[in-house]
Parts: structure tokens; sequence; C-alpha cells
């Protein structure tokens, strides 16, 4: 069966240990977690996560089994990737000292970067897309020299 | 009006019917044991946590109730772990009550102190830590809901010193429990009806049967239903006693030690319908070659069992009663379409398998642990509740007492724990004053757990322990002389203490044979004899276990250790 990446979508109690109890469903059963977000939802007692994994659909399928067992879990959905809007988002620093800053500005601006922050000597974007726009904007940004950057989990909305 | 945490505690106990709990006291429990020496609920006192545990156990296995302990933090709460690990693999509902450090001290490593809910997180069906007073009759009550519910399981409270010491009021909870785990229980009628389909043009047809239909209090309705449509039956460990071990269409256990005709009915046929079964390597041998020729119907109420091992032709999620009541009629309604003989040549063909290899020893001069086992089978009327250690002890009562009765077989089957026995049979005999409860054991595994033989004199709990006394772990060493050339590391324990001895420094008595005439008189002695008792069978050391399908094998390739 075909190996690739799995989106779910899984709705909990917001309690000091349920992730630890779905990542212990991953760890425990030799599964394992791509991405990983998670923040409460309108109810702030409720959390959705949202997981990314690598595995044949029988494979998901054994993790649905097993994480819809968890007491503190409220649902669990595979997201088909046709239907769903995936957004991940990225902050990515450009150091600016001794550069053209003029040629990455209009970079920044070809690839609908927002800057967040702006200094003499660095600068700090915003990109929110999907994944193959946030890596072609990567690629574009590498010539300028990419410091640090930091990458968030994958979102999704159907 | 408030009341203390701790009487909080005990009240709401009281409010789950509970009776009995098997507990150890300790430095953060001292207010709940200060409100347990009122008196209100009985308390056994264990000589260790690992023995409350299993004795919990075997009291709800026995009783089919919640079984209950209570032990401190820490060193405490660590040693339930194993107990809690063998509830999980068999699914049996345990309520574990641990004490816990102070919630302002919980992170600093204080005294005894242990991340009891992290530890236990893979071996709980759900744990809870109770952070407020006003918390914890409800969290008491969702855990006994949770441990009894669907799938049943273990489930561990963790209770901080503050708590148990903090003023609340006390208010029943009404509503509100967690939702029911997983989709309905209730069967797809056009499975069954599928099911009804597949057995009218199936020529070979084999019920298995597991620990889910003991669970799901099935038995009645399994009969029914086997008897009905004229089944042959195998079992895995966890379902003997769900159907009657004697009976003409049971073929007693299937898998590595297994009956001959059970594994080659289940491989030769063209129709299995697993009930409460979760298709473990033990019951399976080969995957690949699992049933192979067969079509596979799964009834289970964990949606989770279903495809993990064996992938299956018809799955239905429900529980073990409802589904086979349904079907029973559904095959009131076909009539005489299924009665008499409609298998009558695969019977036939079972029938022969049965006389090619009937489960069978060789008498010797020495004692055989299977004739102990069939003679106490014969002197209990099979009536006995019988726990067993792990190894094969375990092996030989599987195959050579013929349980009756469902909650009569208590042992740990999927965990594989030694030591679960003895104190398994406590606790059973505590929920069933009035039965014979015996434990089947080897000199190796009454050793893990001996200590208990305190708790049996104190409380006067008269259990009678069967020592297979073979001087191996025998289990392992027979794996030793089969794959690994005779080499017999760290398996020859023949420097065991003086059972009998033993037994009369704890208080209890003390039986012992070495020759096979003397047997069935101490049996019978000590099955006579008032209060616990251990006998000491010194059996025959290198008596295997067989048939057996060896690691990796099919379940047609078995040893029937026959020496040419």
């Amino acid at each position: 069966m075909e190996i690739k990446n799995h989106t779910m979508t899984i709705v909990v109690n917001n309690k000091p240990d349920v992730l630890a109890r779905i990542a212990g469903i991953f760890s425990g059963r030799g599964f394992n977690i791509e991405s990983i977000s998670a923040n409460v939802t309108l109810n702030p007692e409720v959390t959705k996560i949202i997981l990314v994994t690598k595995g044949n659909t029988a494979t998901v399928g054994r993790i649905e089994n097993q994480i819809r067992k968890l007491v503190d879990v409220i649902d669990f959905q595979v997201v088909a990737n046709d239907r769903a809007i995936l957004r991940e988002m990225i902050l990515i620093r450009i150091p600016l000292a001794d550069k053209d800053t003029e040629k990455i500005r209009k970079d920044i601006e070809n690839f609908h970067c927002r800057i967040v922050r702006m200094e003499p000597d660095h600068c700090i974007l915003e990109i929110t897309g999907t994944l193959e726009e946030i890596q072609w904007v990567m690629k574009g940004l590498e010539p300028h020299g990419i410091e640090d950057l930091s990458r968030s989990g994958l979102i999704v909305l159907r | 009006m408030k009341l203390k945490g701790a009487q909080i505690f005990i009240k709401a106990l009281l409010d789950e019917g509970v009776d009995t709990i098997f507990g150890y006291p300790g430095g953060v429990v001292l207010d709940i044991y200060d409100e347990l020496h009122k008196g209100q609920l009985r308390h056994i006192l264990v000589r260790h946590e690992q023995g409350a545990a299993h004795a919990a156990d075997g009291y709800a296995r026995a009783s089919g109730k919640v079984g209950v302990c209570l032990v401190t933090s820490g060193p405490g709460a660590t040693n339930t772990v194993t107990g809690i690990a063998t509830a999980y693999m068999d699914s049996i509902p345990i309520v574990v009550f641990t004490g816990q450090v102070s919630t302002a001290l919980i992170g600093s490593d204080a005294f005894q102190e242990a991340d009891i809910t992290g530890i236990t997180r893979p071996c709980t069906k759900h744990n809870f830590i109770v952070r407020r007073t006003e918390d914890l009759v409800r969290t008491v009550k969702e855990a006994f809901y949770i441990a009894r519910s669907g799938r049943p399981g273990p489930v561990l409270v963790d209770l901080p010193k503050d708590v148990a010491q903090g003023m609340a009021e006390y208010v029943p909870p009404e509503a509100g429990l967690p939702r029911t785990k997983g989709p309905s229980y209730l069967p797809d009628v056009q499975a069954l009806e599928k099911v009804l389909c597949m057995l009218r043009d199936a020529k070979r047809p084999v019920v298995l049967i597991g620990g889910g239909v003991i669970l799901g209090k099935a038995s009645e309705e399994l009969r029914a239903f086997v008897r009905k449509a004229g089944l042959p039956i195998t079992s895995t460990l966890m379902g003997l006693g769900a159907y009657p071990g004697t009976d003409p269409l049971s073929l007693g256990m299937l898998g590595m030690h297994g009956t001959y005709y059970a594994n080659m009915a289940v491989s030769h046929a063209d129709l299995l319908i697993a009930v409460g079964v979760r298709f473990d390597d033990r019951v399976t041998g080969r995957l690949a070659d699992f049933a192979r020729g067969a079509k596979i119907v799964h009834i289970d109420i964990d949606p989770a069992s279903i495809n993990k091992n064996v992938t299956v032709d018809l799955a239905i999620v429900s529980d073990s009663r409802t589904a086979l009541h349904q079907l029973n009629q559904m095959l009131e309604r076909e009539g005489k379409a299924f009665s008499g003989d409609r298998y009558g040549e695969w019977h036939k063909q079972i029938e022969e398998w049965k006389t090619y290899a009937p489960l069978s020893y060789c008498p010797g001069e020495k004692i055989k642990p299977q004739c102990v086992i069939e003679t106490l089978h014969r002197l209990t009327g099979g009536d006995a509740i019988v726990a067993t250690e792990v190894g094969q002890n375990q092996m030989w009562t599987a195959q050579f007492y013929p349980f009756k009765r469902p909650n009569q077989l208590l042992t740990s089957g999927g965990l594989g724990t030694m030591g679960y026995g003895f104190p398994a049979a406590i606790g059973a005999q505590i929920a069933c004053p009035d039965r014979t409860v015996v434990d089947i054991a080897g000199d190796g595994s009454i050793q893990m757990n001996i200590q208990e033989l305190a708790t049996a004199v104190n409380y006067n709990v008269p259990v009678k322990v069967v020592i297979l006394n073979n001087g191996f772990l025998g289990m392992v060493r027979q794996w030793q002389e089969i794959f690994y050339g005779k080499r017999y590391s760290n398996t020859n324990i023949s420097r065991t203490p003086d059972f009998v001895k033993v037994a009369e420094a704890y208080g209890a008595t003390g039986l012992r044979a070495t020759r096979p005439e003397e047997m069935e008189a101490v049996l019978k002695k000590g099955l006579e004899t008032p209060g616990p008792v251990f006998m000491d069978f010194v059996v025959d050391s290198e008596e295997g276990v067989y048939p057996m399908v060896g690691p990796g094998a099919a379940l047609t390739e078995m040893d029937l250790g026959r020496k040419e």
C-alpha cells in the first residue's frame, strides 16, 4: 500500500495530559508524527489538534481506532486533501548588514511576504501558505541567507 | 455540610457499591486510612502493593464487579504497575487509587513522589489526578464508569494528600458522565444476516471465542448458538469456561499449546466465527497461514481489535451478548434448516483428529504435573475457581482442567504475569467465600508473590496452592530444550526453599508429595484442610507442554511431543 502523508484533526477536551495521551498512542504503537499544531476552539474547554503522520491507509485506520478510544477525544477526522484548506506559517529572519537591501525588498514584495520587523541589520518575514508556496518562497529567499526560521504545524479547515 | 476529602472518598466508594478494597497504607494516604479505621469498608491489608492490584483483579474476575485497590504514593504506586498492566491486557475492570504528594509539591521531586499518571498512561484505560476536593466525587464516579463500560479495563485515580485533607460538600453527580466510548454496541442486523448466509454456505465452520464472551456475560447465548447450529467450538485461553470444556462440541484451546484437533480444525475450516477475541500471536501462529481457507467473521466490542492482526471478511462491532442473542433469534426463525447433521462430514473429520492426537501424557515413576491437574479436576468436581501463575502450570491447567463456567479460570493471558495467580486467588476467595479456590503454581511463579501467604493467613482466606515443583523455570527451560540446544541458562532453580516449612512459618498448612502414589492423598488432604494450604508436588523435572506450535510456525506445524 502507498505510504504518504495523512492529515487528521482531533477534537479533544482541553486538559493538561491530553496531548501526552495522543502522543503516547503514536510512540507506543510505532507511528511517527510529522507535524502537529494545537489550540483552543471557540469553546475554550475544547482543543483542536491537527496532526500529520506518514503511513498507508491501514496504518491511519489503526491510529484512528486507538485515538477514538481515548476518553478525552471528542472527534476524529482524516482530512481528504482535495476538499480542505491547508495552511502553514513560517517566520524567517534575514540579515541585512552589508547587503543590497533594495534587491531583498523587491524579492520580499514578489513573494508576497509580510515584513513583521525591520531593523538596520536584519528583518523578519511572515509567510502563510500551502506547503508548496512556503517551499517556493524559502527557495527564493535562500540566496539572501536565511539566518533562522520558525515553522508552524499544518492547520486545516473544511 | 462540608466533609473532609477522605470522608468524601469513602462515601463515594460506598455509593459505587464497593464493599471490599485491597490496599497498603503510607504517608500521603494517612487521612484516608484514618477514615477507614471507622470500619465502613472492608480493607484487606496485603503485604506488597502488586498483591493488592492482582487481588483486586482476581476479585473482579470472580465476582464480575469492579475490583478496587488503594496504595500510597511513589513506590506504593509504582508497585501496582504490573498489576495494572495485567488487568489492561486482559480487559479487567479495576480502579486503583494511589496517594500523591500535596498539589503544591507535585513536580518538586518530593519524598515518595512519582508521576504515576504519566507512568500508567499506556497501561490504563484512563487515569486521573484529582486536584481539588470538590472534584473527588465526580472523579470516583467517572473512574468506575470508565472501568466497567464498553471494553472494560483498569482506571487509576491519583489522590494528592491535600485533596484528602481539604473540605467540600458531598454532591453526588447526576449526569454528564463521559460519553460511552466508540460507536454503538448494537450490531448491524444486515451483517448478522450475512453471518447466517455464511453458515448456510459453509461446510467446515468453527467458532472461536475469547475473553470478550466472558466479559460480555454472553455464555448462555453462546451455548444456545453453538448447540442450535451444531458448531465445533474452540477458545483462546481467556475464553475458557464460556463454553463447557467437556462438551462434545468443544475442541478445547487453540494456539501455541492448543489441542491438535482445535489447531487442525481452524486451519482446515472454511468459516471461522470469532467472538470477543483479539487474535493474539499465541493464538494465531504464523499470521499468513492462520485459517487460510476460511472466511473470517469477527464480532468484537472494540473497533480497534478489528483488522489489527488478522484481516477479516466480515466485522461486527458489538457486545458479544447482543450479537449472539440476535443470531439465536435468526436461527430460531430458520427452524429446522440448521438442526441435525448439517456439518456431519466435518464433525467426522474432527472426531478423527481427536482420536489421532488427544491431549495425553506418559505416566512414569515421577509425579506427572498433568496428572495432578486431572486429579484436582476430579476431586473438585470441575467446580473450583482456579487461578494460575504463568508458564507450564498455566498451559497444563488450560489443557487438563476443563472449565464449566465463565469466571472460573483466573489467569494472566495477555501480559503473562508470573506471581499473578496467588494474590488473584486470594481476591477471588474473598469475593466468593463459599467456593473452593485453587492457585495452580510453579515453583518459580509462587515465589514472586509468596509474601501474600501472610495476607491469606491474616484473614484466614482458605486458598489452596498446588505447586508443580520441577526445580526449573519450566516453560523457559522447555524453550531452551527445544530451541537452544538444551543449554539451561539460568533456569535451574532447584535450590528452592522447603515450601512445607515456608507454609508453616507463615502459619499455614504445608503438604508434600514426591511419589505418584502419594499425590491423590495429598490433594485430598489439602482440599479438606481449613485455611490456606501449600501443596508441594515434586514433579517430573523435564516434562514439557505439548502440543506445541513453535514461534513463527503455522498452527498445523505442531510438535506433539511424541518421543520415538
